[in-house]
């Protein structure tokens, strides 16, 4: 049964469309989804490798400004920035990681938390390239029905996991967790830390990107501070895995649902609406305290407590 | 022809000299002891052999060719691996999975390594915990551990900086019948270790470090007749 739950979800979830949901639950489906694969990639650095990146909004704005550049400077489809855009989210990260791989552990999520920024105010200025603040927007949406979107986030999330799922049960998988563990220890059993922590950190940033080249396509419409925000892309990358569970398989997925269900009752809230960041606040706060591990990684304890309640009532 | 030579080797942390001219070399297949008082430059001196440190002054030769300045990886994958004095186990994995990922130095596929994993820790008496996590182990079982996950990278040259502090007599006599039995596979080892029977019990040679400089080398019984050696080393440890 177990072995099975990932082709049960998958499967599950390609009929969704099937049941001719609105087009706002539609919207909200492909939002976790999204923030899913933004998840698992955070988490196979940051999660698995122990490179705390606070920084990912860098390669999701690259992605999707790669695509968004493609449209706007080449005049062919956004799409293409799927393949353009592993070039380019590369070459980002391999320049970004030879400033931060070098520190370790607080000064690399600092350094990182620096290049997010870096990147907003580069994207801002460099109007020629970019179209500064004005951002991009395409003029026509390839699709007006979700449907398809649907499909192409959960192709690119199945994808994502596959690849996650692989790496970590290889040689890769044992050189990160290692390196996670004791980076001294890693590199004295022969592990060549700084060219695994790029491995990492390359990987982590092309699936990001990914993400990226969808949310221009999908949104057909990005300007640099929604797509290098701090708060609203790298925190909350971090807060999907936290709460979800760090260097677990379903914590991204789990953590995805969560933040942006609750993102959206928060919003939907008046008057506290515009506060959500507020309560993502405290719940990272109730997170950590009671779930370090999130709810994947503490799920034992979720049912201890439950289940010890329950004969109670 | 000597597996190891460190040619007047020197470590400078700002003014401070931890080691000074150090000149000495290893032959295959010995167990050479390294002592020296505390603060004598003992786990130093192994970490410009294994490549944390650069040497100040002076090289180190592995099997003939130069290795200082290269790094701890790389130096690893040429046939040397070394424990911690402060034992580094990879706390979250479990004990096979921490031995599992050394042996991928050597193998191809996980199977593979595996396979040299599960031998290594029969070999070390650490099969029965190989599930364990590794954060859980005592410390008698740690020291194995580090041991074991050197041994998985298949090294020439072992170094085991304080693999007996803090083990209790019988963890002792199994650690001492490993290391032993390490030496009878053909791998050379050297050894920092605080504990005066057992390093004179299965050193071939013993060099003495004492404030960053050699003090002496020999044989356990020329090193024990060493009045200098005694009045540094033996001389503190029996009026302590």
């Amino acid at each position: 049964m177990k072995k099975y739950l990932t082709y049960i979800v998958l499967g599950l979830l390609a009929l969704l469309p099937l049941l001719g949901l609105s087009s706002y639950v539609m919207h909200i489906l492909i939002l976790v989804i999204m923030w899913s694969v933004i998840g698992m990639a955070w988490n196979l650095l940051s999660g698995y490798c122990g490179q705390v990146s606070f920084g990912h909004a860098a390669f999701f704005g690259v992605g999707a400004y790669t695509a968004g550049m493609l449209y706007s400077k080449l005049g062919i489809s956004g799409w293409w920035g799927f393949p353009a855009s592993v070039f380019v989210v590369s070459l980002c990260a391999l320049g970004i990681g030879y400033i931060c791989l070098r520190l370790r552990g607080p000064y690399f999520a600092l350094a990182t938390l620096a290049m997010g920024v870096i990147f907003r105010i580069v994207a801002e200025n460099l109007v020629g390239v970019t179209g500064g603040d004005l951002g991009i927007m395409l003029r026509e949406r390839t699709w007006i029905d979700k449907t398809w979107y649907f499909y192409i986030i959960l192709i690119v999330a199945a994808a994502a996991y596959y690849l996650v799922r692989k790496v970590i049960e290889s040689k890769l998988g044992y050189y990160f967790v290692a390196i996670r563990e004791d980076q001294d220890a890693a590199e004295s059993l022969g592990i060549n830390t700084t060219k695994y922590k790029t491995i990492a950190l390359i990987l982590s940033a092309v699936i990001t990107g990914f993400a990226g080249v969808f949310y221009m396509n999908y949104m057909g419409y990005i300007d640099p501070k929604v797509v290098f925000a701090l708060h609203d892309i790298s925190i909350i990358t971090i807060m999907v895995v936290m709460v979800g569970g760090v260097a677990t398989f379903w914590g991204p997925v789990v953590g995805a649902i969560i933040m942006v269900l609750l993102a959206e009752m928060i919003r939907s809230i008046p008057k506290l609406g515009t506060a959500h960041h507020t309560f993502f606040g405290i719940l990272l706060i109730v997170i950590i305290i009671f779930l370090p591990n999130g709810i994947v990684g503490d799920f034992g304890k979720i049912k201890k407590i439950f289940g010890a309640r329950r004969p109670a009532a | 022809m000597s597996l190891l030579q460190v040619k007047k080797v020197s470590r400078f942390f700002g003014g401070l000299t931890a080691v000074k001219d150090v000149s000495f070399e290893i032959n295959k297949g010995e167990i050479v002891g390294l002592i020296g008082p505390n603060g004598a430059g003992k786990t130093t001196l192994f970490n410009v052999i294994n490549g944390f440190y650069t040497p100040s002054r002076g090289e180190v030769l592995f099997r003939g060719s130069r290795i200082s300045g290269l790094k701890p990886h790389q130096i690893c994958q040429q046939g040397m691996a070394r424990t911690f004095q402060v034992v580094k186990p990879l706390q979250r994995m479990s004990v096979l999975d921490n031995v599992i990922a050394s042996a991928f130095l050597r193998a191809r596929d996980r199977a593979e390594a595996a396979a040299i994993a599960e031998d290594t820790l029969k070999f070390a008496g650490l099969y029965d915990d190989r599930a364990v996590i590794s954060k859980g182990l005592p410390l008698g079982k740690r020291k194995r551990l580090e041991i074991a996950r050197a041994l998985a990278t298949q090294p020439e040259l072992l170094l085991l900086d304080e693999s007996f502090a803090g083990l209790n007599p019988a963890e002792l006599d199994e650690s001492i019948g490993i290391i032993r039995r390490i030496k009878d596979k053909g791998i050379t080892i050297m050894i920092i270790e605080h504990h005066m029977k057992v390093i004179m019990s299965i050193s071939d040679r013993i060099v003495v470090l004492s404030y960053g400089e050699k003090l002496a080398e020999g044989t356990p019984d020329e090193i024990g007749r060493n009045p200098q050696v005694i009045e540094a080393y033996l001389g503190e440890a029996q009026s302590a």
